[in-house]
């Protein structure tokens, strides 16, 4: 508990008030301990993700308890990768399946970075219409779009499935990202609200030397919210890094499935009584992978956009 | 200490900022000048794309989820027009009913665990621990897609060699089949969407306490008012809104719940898990029944929009007790 009494002062100093109505430091050692639990019961299970992706399944029933992995092993990452053959997955406690982890790397790939640039550039585009131009019927469409948000998803992915069927779209890359390609309700919402913030003055003056609309909304207003725009961006990609249902509903072939569909289906794979639990958990991390790096490298931007896009 | 130098703060905090990089011109220029008066045609321009998208993907496929749930149909063939007869076999379908029980049970678990939890991590972010790292660890589970968090659980909630039944007997208790009971396999489903979303919930509710002026407390400090009547007759009322938006968002979410029962029990042991979107897909793609299925989609839309509503009018979430 050093640690913890030593962060006090520190932060009693930003908050005067919340110190006095706490005299007692007992209480603050109580608070600071039950955060750390809470911690802990977030951290510890990608440790143990890692722990156990670097066991071999033999071991791990063993000593099924231990804090360090079970006979330190990286099978079990070549083996998502399909560095082993057959057999020798099958020793290790593999289903000995090929798992195309390589296929639905690439195709993860490119149906998140495809969805998330067209929904931002073309919500962008729209929130531009939304928030900067004058017309008739714009707040009425405008109430339409976020009328969309309260529909939920499976409600229209019925016939959005029947669409992509009709169009003989199923299995495709095409297939997969059209729903979402054009726009995300969201996202038109997230960025109306700054172009709404933005100053007029610039823009007015851009007019009156005779600018365009598209050269103002590329030269000034996209460069001018730059930062929402890369927030927008980064929140969109992880949801549809993440996104499991629609893959799910139109991908039946291993060729065009992606990470998250071919996880669920590396773990029915695994014949029944043993399943491979060292492949599975280092697939698991490798998949969650590009998250962990983006959340790295912009993990204050992400936590500074839950505030605003939960509220307002 | 938390340095909010990211633009995604408030909108509001960015004004000033712009203001004072108007161009010389900008000065004489009069406000609102005509050039924004008629800008239809343009619009149309920049609209399009997302018009596409809304017409073709939303609210199209919304008309033809209403007109399938009066229709008998197996992707095969065309539509068969049948009245409200699919509506009338729901009424009487156990599993229709099952189904609604188990989401009911998923979400009233899910919710009064998420957000008692929640609402602590949050206090405790405001008094104790403000940094931004702190916040995002606990985030970070959020990030995580529902497979994976599946996964990892299902991994160590394993009856055999889960680490989890290797504490609970190390405890000397008797082993749990979280997965494989009926008893416990939607309790389990909830605690694992409580594991993935405590953090982000803390994080909205954090906001909304930040909200809060700090003359409130200060005053109430001076009254002699203690911490625990503090919380109860200031923060509590205060936090209102934001605690009702944060419940709607949860129970609309939490009665989609589908890709953590699809990952790790589809639907079983029995009918224990299958809830209502599991049921929706199953009655679509294994038993190809769309009309059946586009009906069942509907109760679930009208149940959101009534939980919605209820929510925002009942619990008044749109107006603070600030003003």
């Amino acid at each position: 508990m050093t640690t913890a009494t030593s962060h006090a002062p520190r932060a009693a100093a930003g908050r005067p008030a919340a110190a006095r109505r706490r005299p007692v430091p007992w209480g603050r050692a109580g608070a600071w301990a039950l955060l750390v639990l809470a911690i802990l019961v977030t951290v510890l299970p990608f440790y143990w993700v890692l722990r156990t992706s670097l066991s071999t399944n033999g071991a791990l029933a063993a000593s099924s308890g231990s804090l360090f992995p079970a006979e330190f092993s990286l099978g079990a990452f070549k083996r998502v990768f399909g560095l082993q053959t057959a057999s020798e997955a099958i020793a290790e406690g593999g289903s000995g399946a090929a798992i195309d982890f390589w296929v639905y790397l690439r195709n993860s790939v490119l149906f998140a970075s495809i969805t998330t640039a067209g929904a931002v550039f073309f919500s962008a585009m729209a929130a531009y219409a939304f928030a900067r131009l004058r017309w008739r019927g714009r707040n009425l469409v405008f109430s339409l779009f976020l009328g969309t948000m309260l529909v939920p998803p499976i409600f229209t992915a019925l016939p959005n499935f029947l669409l992509i069927k009709n169009l003989g779209l199923l299995n495709s890359m095409l297939g997969l990202v059209l729903p979402y390609v054009f726009m995300t309700p969201f996202a038109i919402f997230f960025l109306r609200q700054f172009f709404l913030n933005m100053s007029r003055e610039v823009e007015e003056a851009a007019m009156l030397d005779g600018a365009k609309h598209l050269r103002i909304f590329f030269q000034i207003i996209l460069p001018n919210a730059a930062a929402p725009i890369a927030t927008l961006a980064l929140l969109t990609f992880i949801g549809q890094w993440n996104e499991y249902f629609w893959p799910l509903l139109v991908t039946t072939e291993p060729d065009a499935r992606v990470l998250q569909v071919g996880l669920g289906v590396f773990k029915s794979q695994s014949p029944q009584g043993a399943p491979d639990w060292s492949g599975l958990m280092a697939a698991t991390l490798v998949s969650a992978l590009p998250v962990l790096i983006l959340f790295a490298a912009f993990g204050k931007k992400i936590v500074n956009s839950i505030g605003f896009s939960g509220i307002k | 200490m938390m340095t909010t130098t990211t633009a995604s703060g408030a909108p509001a905090r960015r004004a000033p900022g712009r203001a004072s990089r108007s161009t010389p011109s900008g000065a004489e220029t009069p406000r609102r000048a005509r050039p924004f008066g008629g800008d239809f045609k343009v619009a149309m321009l920049f609209i399009a794309p997302a018009m596409i998208g809304f017409v073709a993907f939303f609210l199209v496929p919304t008309l033809r989820g209403i007109y399938l749930s009066f229709t008998e149909y197996s992707i095969l063939g065309d539509p068969e027009w049948v009245g409200a007869k699919n509506y009338a076999t729901l009424a009487k379908d156990p599993l229709f009913w099952n189904a609604l029980g188990v989401t009911a049970q998923y979400v009233v678990i899910n919710i009064a665990l998420q957000t008692v939890l929640a609402l602590g991590i949050a206090l405790l972010m405001d008094r104790v621990a403000r940094s931004t790292l702190i916040r995002g660890t606990l985030l970070l589970p959020y990030l995580m897609s529902n497979v994976i968090a599946a996964l990892l659980w299902f991994w160590m909630l394993d009856y055999q060699i889960g680490i989890v039944n290797q504490l609970i007997e190390g405890l000397g208790l008797p082993r749990v089949a979280f997965f494989g009971s009926e008893a416990w396999a939607i309790p389990t489903q909830a605690l694992i969407n409580t594991w993935r979303h405590m953090g982000y919930t803390a994080l909205l509710i954090f906001a909304g306490l930040q909200a809060i002026p700090r003359h409130v407390y200060e005053v109430a400090n001076l009254d002699g008012a203690s911490p625990f009547q503090t919380f109860r007759k200031i923060t509590l009322p205060l936090l209102r809104p934001v605690l009702v938006l944060v419940l709607v968002v949860t129970v609309i979410g939490s009665f989609q719940v589908f890709d953590t029962v699809a990952v790790t029990t589809g639907g079983g042991p029995v009918n224990a898990t299958r809830v209502i979107q599991y049921y929706i897909v199953q009655k679509a793609f294994t038993e190809s029944d769309f009309g059946y299925a586009s009906a069942i989609a509907v109760i679930l839309f009208l149940i959101l929009a009534l939980v919605a509503f209820i929510q925002m009018k009942f619990l008044k979430g749109n107006e603070s007790d600030l003003d």
